[in-house]
């Protein structure tokens, strides 16, 4: 017997009320957080993630120390009530360790680490609440995080979870259809369009994958100006607090540039 | 493109947006679920010509229904739950035609409920009489509610349902605001109908209209026939007076479902599927896991209302209190023919006197003393889990009856005897009794009350005169729950547009047709059917290949070539399974255009086939072997007996008849290699229908079905094309194809047949495996008696579990195997045009062979699953529904015979089984079973299935032993019980004894 929780229903409607190509509410807050140099909590439906970047600064550790780049280090810590189980995730979960090498080698080619020889940039996530579509998640809250923190990213990472219900493509999946479908994550950068990450938990077939590829990438770039909006309105909201001056860390920042161009700039 | 949004979900709304609850997982442990819902305000009304909601297909007239009396402005209804729970034969009536919304709490709670009605309320909303509009009522805005503290799921949902209701009123008024200088507009009113007095109350105060549905149709055009569909349930009980006081229970309360499934859990009570016995209506079984003898259910308080194939919940008793199944028949047509239907289950404190109990008290006591041999478990049924309640097809019993002036129209409570004999008869309440004698009518059951002795029902419709030949299919469809409506119109268009005209376009690069397809026009294919074969799916080749080996050739029609997944036409072969063949209907699975036509390969014409090429070498060893779309032109078109003559004619040389005989020289290898494998040669009775022309409804004879070598042929070269394509699509697609097993069965069930044969004759049966048995049942021959191996097979048979399709990824590897075909890998490639299974294989295939792309679906397991439990009952039904429809005519021809024998139709016959008061017999030249009844006291041996009569009823002759396998002479009736017009099948003893006075 399947399920009692119909995924498609007939009047076109997934399980919390939205349909197939809605994505679900998505905030973002950029504020500060502790000593981090940039932080991002980012929530997409009931799944929230908090990054917090620190550095560039001086690498610790000989062993890790890069000549001719920054090395970056990504911890996932996973609250104990963030899931229905309340199970305890070390840090050395399987699950999370794997998260944390997603995450990490997601973002390698992004980050302009030769700018940064010998130093290391730390990325700490912690997943605050689970409902599907966790590594989205972390990657857009990494994205942002970054971002903040005034770390030069080639371009933005958005990410977005899919999957097929039937032979209907269906975007951003709670846990509960994340359970159910073959599911995808995609991982692009909007200005190319390149896709950087994509990660399959089950089978799909290529053709349905194809499709759902080509709407994960348009999901990007939806996402992407939810980013662009919360990042600018940070970015005015700092420069408003100085009360003076339009530069901001050396950074010019002008009205009809957004923060995608300000990072043309390094 | 498509256009993705991001959908916001207010954070201020969070009480209604948001749900945090908590669960108990399987294993016990506590798990919090958080969930979120997007309300929205694009929710369509589905009134047409709304002007504030988005346009969608909508199904409501603006101004609703006039046709109601107590609604002259129009109305629309919006029933709730129950009523789709309790009367959902009145909803389904072709008189029932209000608009109707139908909102997605209710649909969720029927789910929640009943999944039939569930399947049924979601065919009703694609049906295109009826006008019912889904209401999201959970999702748009104004009408989502949460739960209150305290607040039952039950009261919420009616809350909620009320809301919606107050909602759709304001919502047409706000829609159509009254024009300066015009009238006022009428304003439809929509209506909740609920038979919830409490719910109608608190709808009244809200200033909400609503109505029960009894008074609802009262009010209808056609009250007087709708009247009667209406259910029995809750105010509108069979006996309305003593409804508590005066009555006693007759059957224990069960328990609530909670405590069942804690029972179940805990290992204290058992779950399965109950089974009425067909001998016997005072004994039931229930198979559960914990046990490998099914638990028995002796008496009507054990058995406790349960209806055959219900879920029960049954608690076992003390081993002591096992016991062995009863060894009599007892019949409920005759011990209960005189209950009276007003009293029945209205004992009062008279209890001791109710004849029906006495009768049957005595019954089960004398049964008591003699159970001893072959002990089972016993128990009692303590709750339902799940009622599988449908229609049956019932007579009305016509001495229930209290007046049968035919012009009465005064409310009667009457028997109706339902044709299948593990039901119970059903109680039901009619205006039209008189006109329903002598009918073949459909009857649901409502509900079995505590205090009733039977259940009670109601009547959905009549079905037309008993023994009518269209009363008589309808009602054997009907049983059997085969769809047969003809096709509508959206199925028929997905057929080529040319019809009957279409043709293998001519080869050329840029048909579509011919792409990747290969010219087989050449090859010397022909066919070999049964006579008057219309649906010919497959045809076959052989011929010498240059290097001695020989190439061998099955080729099917191209089904999926015409059958386009996910299209009407598609989803309506999937929702049917199976080609149903009764005697004198087939009911096709797909349009006969493409059956007997466009996908039937008949001689001469060309046409699409998928085609299975072997090479083989001269001892039928597979030296490789190739799938490939083809066109052929099949050369000829033969029976079995015209191949036969052919192959035996040795005048005959041509090339037809040469590539026959290679074929079945191969085929007798390929049999040889499969029965060396273990595999078993199985036997059903099957018998023939000859009749005179299609129009006369009375068969001339019966005759068993012949089998020659080329049967043979054409079965070895089919299991073999399906052993192939079954690797190939494994293979290819390990998660998700479509296959076909047989599971062994397990050793317990040939106890009984090994116990009897060891007995009876001396004969061992090993059942240790496939090939073990195969040679046993060989060895099981009596030189005196030819059908006497026949005969063990045939019971060999009845030990076995069925066949089913199954999804390669949803079972473990190791229980692919067909056991019956010694194979350990099989699926149904062979018959596209009647099998769905097929459709989906040749789907496979073709991907598998990159002809094109595999459909989404295909990809799916739990869609796979889905399709294949679907299609494994559709056969299963089909099966039994062809059986019916043989055992009807071989009734008639029973009829016919005894006229014209003046009632001296005498067969020779097998005892099969032995009763205390009677034997069990098979008649294997008509194929069917019967039943000997002695009125008399006799002997019986249980324990060696030996029964002792006396050889004559009067003189002192001595006395005769009969036993299990004896052959007698039997001579047979067919009777109609004069009250239900049942007819049954009757036998008694010729020889060795006449038992007419037994
Ligand atoms: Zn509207």
């Amino acid at each position: 017997m399947g399920s009692r929780v119909e995924i498609l229903n007939d009047g076109g409607f997934r399980s919390d009320g939205r349909r197939q190509f809605e994505l679900r509410d998505m905030t973002i807050d950029l504020s500060q957080q502790g000593q981090a140099d940039g932080c991002a909590v980012v929530t997409h439906g009931l799944t929230q993630v908090l990054v917090s970047v620190f550095g560039p600064r001086e690498a610790k550790m000989r062993s890790q120390t890069m000549h001719d780049r920054a090395n970056i280090s990504v911890e996932v810590n996973v609250a104990a009530f963030s899931t229905g189980e309340r199970r305890k995730r070390t840090r050395g979960d399987k699950r999370i360790l794997e998260l944390a090498a997603t995450i990490k080698s997601t973002f390698e080619p992004v980050v302009q680490t030769n700018l940064y020889p010998r130093s290391q940039i730390d990325v700490y996530v912690q997943v605050l609440q689970q409902d599907g579509g966790l590594l989205q998640a972390c990657i857009n809250a990494t994205t942002l995080a970054l971002v903040n923190a005034g770390i030069p990213l080639l371009d933005f990472v958005c990410a977005v979870s899919g999957g097929v219900h039937s032979t209907s493509p269906l975007l951003d999946l709670t846990l509960l259809e994340e359970n159910d479908i073959p599911n995808v994550t995609v991982a692009m950068m909007p200005k190319t369009g390149k896709v950087t990450l994509v990660t399959m938990e089950t089978r799909l077939h290529v053709d349905r994958f194809e499709e759902i590829f080509r709407l994960a990438g348009d999901a990007g770039k939806v996402i992407h100006g939810e980013m662009k909006n919360a990042v600018r309105s940070r970015t005015s909201a700092l420069v408003a607090a100085m009360g003076s001056g339009p530069r901001v860390g050396g950074v010019d920042v002008a009205a009809d540039k957004d923060g995608d161009d300000r990072m043309n700039e390094y | 493109m498509v256009e993705i949004t991001i959908r916001k979900r207010p954070r201020t709304e969070a009480v209604v947006t948001q749900r945090k609850f908590f669960k108990k997982t399987a294993r016990g442990k506590v798990i919090k679920v958080l969930r979120e819902r997007y309300l929205r305000d694009d929710v369509g009304c589905g009134i047409s010509g709304c002007n504030a909601c988005p346009v969608t297909d909508v199904v409501l007239p603006a101004a609703g229904d006039q046709t109601h009396r107590l609604f002259p402005n129009g109305h629309f209804i919006l029933p709730d739950t129950n009523v789709f729970l309790s009367q959902m034969d009145l909803v389904e009536s072709n008189l029932f035609l209000p608009p109707i919304i139908l909102l997605q709490t209710v649909i969720e709670e029927v789910r929640h409920r009943s999944l039939p009605l569930y399947n049924r309320l979601n065919a009703l909303i694609k049906a295109e009489d009826k006008r019912i509009w889904v209401f999201y009522n959970e999702y748009r805005s104004e009408t989502a509610i949460v739960r209150e503290e305290g607040e039952t799921p039950n009261d919420r949902n009616d809350r909620g349902i009320r809301k919606a209701t107050a909602w759709y009123n304001d919502h047409i008024r706000v829609t159509r605001p009254p024009i300066r200088g015009q009238a006022p507009p009428k304003l439809p009113t929509v209506v909740l109908v609920t038979e919830d007095a409490d719910n109608r109350q608190k709808a009244e105060k809200a200033g909400i209209s609503s109505i029960s549905v009894r008074k609802y149709v009262e009010g209808m055009k056609e009250s007087a026939q709708l009247l009667d569909l209406l259910a029995a349930e809750g105010p509108n009980q069979i006996e309305p007076t003593p409804v508590t006081s005066g009555r006693q229970a007759l059957y224990p309360d069960y328990l609530s479902t909670s405590t069942c499934l804690a029972g179940v859990k805990a290992g204290e009570l058992h779950q399965g599927h109950f089974s009425a016995n067909v001998y016997n209506y005072l004994e039931g079984s229930v198979s559960v896991p914990a046990f490998t003898a099914p638990v028995l259910l002796i008496g009507r308080d054990n058995m406790n209302r349960a209806v055959h194939g219900d879920v029960v919940v049954v608690e076992v008793f003390d081993e002591k209190e096992w016991r062995a199944p009863a060894d009599e028949v007892v019949d409920a047509e005759s011990a209960l023919k005189n209950d009276d239907v007003e009293y029945s289950g209205d004992e009062g404190d008279e209890e001791e006197e109710d004849p029906v109990l006495r009768r049957e008290k005595q019954v089960l006591i004398s049964e008591d003393v003699k159970r001893t041999a072959g002990k089972q478990p016993t128990g009692r049924i303590v709750g339902i889990i799940k009622r599988n309640w449908r229609a049956y097809v019932c007579h009305i019993d016509s001495t229930s009856l209290t007046s049968s002036n035919p012009t009465s129209l005064s409310q009667q409570t009457v028997f109706a005897t339902p044709v299948s004999r593990l039901l119970p008869r059903i109680r039901l309440r009619t205006r039209q009794a008189p006109a329903l004698i002598g009918q073949k009518i459909l009857v649901t059951i409502d509900r079995w009350d505590v205090t009733s002795r039977y259940p009670e029902g109601h009547f959905v419709r009549s079905l037309g005169k008993v023994e009518s030949k269209e009363a008589e299919q309808e009602s054997l469809l009907l049983e059997f729950d085969v769809p047969y409506r003809p096709f509508g119109k959206a199925i028929l268009d997905c057929l080529p547009p040319e019809g009957e005209q279409w043709v293998v376009p001519p080869k050329s690069d840029t048909s579509l047709e011919w792409r990747d397809r290969e010219d087989l026009r050449d090859l010397i294919v022909c066919s070999i059917d049964p006579p008057n074969c219309q649906d010919i799916d497959d045809a076959l080749h052989a011929r010498y290949l240059p290097n001695g080996n020989i190439e061998a050739g099955v080729h099917i029609a191209d089904v999926s070539h015409f059958v386009h997944p996910d299209n009407p036409m598609d989803s309506e072969a999937a929702s049917r399974g199976t080609t149903v063949y009764l005697v004198d209907k087939r009911i096709d699975m797909l349009p006969s255009l493409l059956g007997t036509n466009l996908c039937s390969l008949r001689p001469y014409v060309e046409r699409l086939a998928f085609s299975t090429i072997w090479e083989m070498t001269a001892d039928a060893e597979i030296v490789n072997v190739r799938f490939t779309k083809s066109v052929i032109a099949s050369k000829a078109a033969f029976t079995y007996e015209e191949a036969q003559l052919r192959k035996d004619d040795q005048n005959m040389q041509d090339e037809l008849t040469l590539g026959i005989r290679l074929l079945n020289t191969l085929a007798q290898k390929l049999r040889a290699g499969r029965m060396a494998a273990g595999a078993l040669n199985l036997a059903s009775p099957e018998v023939k229908i000859h009749m005179d022309s299609s129009e006369s409804a009375e068969p001339l004879d019966v005759e068993q079905k012949q089998l020659r070598e080329t049967n043979s042929l054409v079965e070895e070269f089919m299991l073999l094309a399906n052993i192939s394509v079954a690797k190939k699509i494994q293979e290819t697609f390990p998660q998700t194809s479509v296959l076909r097993r047989h599971l062994p069965p397990p050793r317990t069930n040939f106890e009984k047949l090994q116990d009897i044969l060891m007995k009876r004759k001396g004969m061992a049966l090993d059942v240790s495996s496939s090939g073990a048995l195969a040679a046993s049942l060989d060895r099981c021959t009596d030189p005196n008696e030819p059908a006497f191996n026949t005969l063990v097979r045939i019971m060999a048979t009845r030990c076995m579990l069925s066949a089913e399709y199954f999804c390669s990824g949803s079972v473990s590897r190791d229980t692919f195997g067909h056991y019956g075909l010694a194979s350990p890998i099989y699926t149904h490639f062979t018959s596209p045009i009647r099998r769905y299974a097929d459709v989906l294989a040749h789907r496979q295939l073709a991907a598998a062979i990159g002809y094109s792309p595999l459909h989404a679906s295909l990809h799916s397991k739990s869609h796979v699953e889905r399709i294949l439990d679907i299609v494994n009952r559709r056969h299963r039904m089909a099966q039994m529904a062809g059986r019916a429809s043989v055992e009807f005519y071989v009734g008639l021809a029973l009829k016919s015979r005894n006229e014209r024998e003046k009632g001296r139709v005498q067969e020779e016959a097998f005892v099969i089984r032995t009763f205390r008061n009677g034997l069990g017999v098979f008649v294997s030249k008509l194929g069917i079973e019967g039943i000997v009844m002695f009125k008399r006291e006799i002997q019986f041996d249980a324990d060696n299935y030996v029964i002792t009569v006396p050889a004559s009823p009067t003189s002192d002759a001595g006395e005769v032993k009969i036993g299990v396998f004896d052959k007698v002479t039997v001579n047979i009736e067919v009777e109609k019980d004069k009250n239900t017009q049942r007819g049954r099948v009757k036998m008694t003893l010729v020889h060795p004894v006449d038992s007419t006075s037994m």
